[in-house]
């Protein structure tokens, strides 16, 4: 069966943190980063799970920075 | 599979519109006015416009909106956007004319311009941006403040009796002859961003054809004034907000 996997690239300098991209995604694929901090202090997103990733891009429709960029292709 | 075998041009689904320049923007983390700003780059752009947009920024959050997109625009005054896109409209046919304001801009100092733009039928679009608040000014109670919500001037939560009640501003402007587009969004899920972008480009499309005046409020979230999360602040408003404040179309023809 074709399955999909999906890619998320954030522009760590451009994040918040505001974690809208976290709460929505449906697989559990990113979270903020819990120490790290970019130059003006926010702890930006990134993919914790990364093979979780489905390429839905509901990331980055909800983020109010435009810092992801998703990418998709079609496996097996 | 490694990362590298998925990025690439051909597999890319989503990434900030060319439209919205690499400035860095001024919001706080998590506000609504960001979505809505990528949902207009994305329809200019999808729609060839860009040469021929002129937008009008409010005064409020979005007063540095002109930074952020790389299209033509006026500032106005505070709550006479609608006033300044009349003239340019009027003065430039051919442009797509829009205005972007605040429910502060739109439904407190300028609800004059406001309706009597709509009322004249000006063949512009209006974006609302309706946070229930003043966010520039520190939170302030607005005219579409909820009943009983906390704001730095009604600090017991807004009693109606004594402050009136949360002006539903779509509503009366959908009774206007003028108004062809009145019609609510929300920018908190990926879907709810989709259906945005469809009004906001069926708004352009109004303008563009002579229609008369859309309007899309857009039920948005001031996390910073609420004083919450942003996370918070979404459930807030879909909890609160959208009770008197309902998503859908009131007019469209
Ligand atoms: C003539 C005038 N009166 C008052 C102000 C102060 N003022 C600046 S922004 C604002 C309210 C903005 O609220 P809103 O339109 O809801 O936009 P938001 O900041 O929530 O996006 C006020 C009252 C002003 N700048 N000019
Ligand atoms: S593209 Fe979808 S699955 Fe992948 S991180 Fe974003 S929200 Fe999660
Ligand atoms: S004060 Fe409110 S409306 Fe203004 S940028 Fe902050 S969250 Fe957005």
């Amino acid at each position: 069966m074709a399955k999909v996997k999906g890619y998320v690239e954030v522009n760590t300098d451009r994040c918040k943190g505001c974690n809208l991209c976290v709460i929505s995604c449906p697989s559990d694929t990113l979270d903020l980063q819990p120490r790290e901090v970019n130059d003006r202090g926010y702890h930006y997103a990134f993919m914790k799970n990364p093979d979780e990733c489905i390429g839905c891009a509901n990331c980055g429709f909800v983020c109010p920075e435009g810092c992801i960029t998703v990418y998709r292709k079609k496996v097996g | 599979m490694n990362a590298n075998d998925i990025i690439s041009p051909e597999n890319l689904v989503y990434a900030k519109p060319g439209l919205m320049n690499d400035n860095y923007m001024h919001y706080c983390p998590g506000c609504s006015h960001g979505v809505v700003h990528k949902v207009i780059a994305e329809v200019i752009k999808e729609m060839g416009l860009q040469e021929k947009t002129i937008g009008i920024a409010p005064v409020g959050c979005a007063v540095f909106a002109y930074n952020y997109l790389d299209i033509d625009w006026q500032e106005a005054a505070h709550g006479r956007a609608p006033a300044l896109a009349t003239a340019v409209k009027r003065l430039l046919p051919d442009r797509m004319v829009f205005t972007y304001q605040g429910d502060g801009d739109l439904a407190a100092i300028g609800t004059a311009e406001t309706i009597h733009a709509a009322n004249r039928g000006e063949n512009i679009a209006i974006i609302f941006i309706n946070n229930g608040i003043y966010g520039m000014t520190g939170g302030q109670m607005a005219p579409t403040t909820l009943s009983n919500m906390v704001t730095s001037t009604s600090p017991d939560g807004r009693n109606v009796q004594m402050m009136g009640n949360p002006l539903k501003i779509l509503d009366m402007l959908a009774l206007l002859d003028g108004v062809c587009l009145a019609t609510r969004t929300s920018v908190h899920t990926a879907a709810a961003v989709k259906r945005t972008r469809r009004m906001i480009r069926l708004a352009f499309e109004n303008a563009m054809a002579g229609k008369g005046t859309s309007i899309v409020e857009v039920v948005s979230t001031c996390n910073a004034g609420w004083k919450m999360t942003p996370a918070a602040a979404n459930d807030w408003m879909v909890e609160n907000m959208f009770p008197v404040y309902p998503i859908g179309d009131l007019k469209n023809i």
